[in-house]
């Protein structure tokens, strides 16, 4: 049950990434480069996510915990450290140069781009190194 | 602005707001892609739910071609650019701790402090990259 929530949870964050052409890189660099007739879309994709989500989440607790676990996951650190900042820089450098995220590099793995797959490859030897590496 | 695209934009940010609050409300989670997609590769707990919300991930496209049989989208061309590209999303995420979906819907969404701030810096980066190279 909870794999099947989970992939219905993946299944529709895809759709949406899918839908809304978020999947193209070209299309969330549109948004990106601002001096070069933009493209507003991801503004809206993210405002339409967050107006479902920050009201689903204010109603979710209301609960003790969510349907089908004891208790909510919830990130317990509040401090904005530097290894967060540094890390929220170099992620914004790197979807800056290509228009990549993770979502949609991963979303378009199916479709079997050569550099869709090298990316992602890439990505998740960068995840490796900091596990290996910190600073903070 | 004629790239502009509302409708699809709006029902697009719609699914994935509802998609993240799924795991929420079910299983009391962040919807974290690269959090997920990375704990699903590197630990050993948990690895049930993560494969599955990873394979949904990869199995949405799919589907959605399936019934807009006009899809379709760019991918870039594999040489450097694209590996810097992907070390450097991969290394932000794993020490900024998320990305767009944990930080710029999940965080934002319960109004946590690091996913605005995280938010802020790898949106006025990402501008500041697409728009100057």
């Amino acid at each position: 049950m909870k794999a099947l929530v989970a992939f219905l949870s993946g299944l529709l964050l895809s759709a949406g990434i899918t839908i809304s052409m978020m999947i193209d890189p070209a299309k969330v660099l549109g948004f990106l480069n601002v001096l070069d007739n933009w493209d507003p879309s991801l503004a809206l994709v993210m405002g339409a996510a967050l107006v479902v989500y920050s009201t689903g989440f204010y109603f979710s607790q209301k609960r003790a915990a969510p349907f089908l676990e004891k208790a909510f996951y919830l990130p317990k650190s509040t401090k904005v450290d530097r290894q967060l900042l540094l890390g929220a820089l170099i992620f914004g450098v790197g979807w800056g140069l290509l228009g990549y995220c993770p979502g949609p590099a991963i979303a378009a793995l199916t479709s079997g781009s050569t550099g869709t797959i090298g990316f992602v490859l890439s990505m998740v030897f960068g995840w490796w190194l900091t596990r290996k590496i910190k600073f903070n | 602005m004629e790239n502009f695209t509302p409708i699809s934009a709006l029902i697009g940010g719609s699914l994935i707001g509802f998609g993240a609050l799924l795991m929420m409300t079910m299983l009391g989670r962040i919807a974290g892609i690269s959090g997920i997609a990375s704990q699903l590769i590197f630990e050993r707990d948990g690895r049930g739910w993560r494969f599955a919300f990873v394979a949904g991930l990869l199995v949405a496209p799919l589907l959605v071609s399936f019934f807009m049989q006009d899809l379709t989208f760019t991918t870039p061309d594999l040489n450097t650019k694209t590996l810097i590209a992907g070390l450097l999303v991969g290394l932000g995420t794993g020490w900024g701790s998320g990305c767009t979906s944990g930080h710029g819907v999940c965080g934002i969404g319960r109004l946590s402090p690091r996913s605005i701030s995280a938010t802020l810096v790898f949106m006025a980066a990402g501008v500041l990259v697409a728009s100057l190279f």
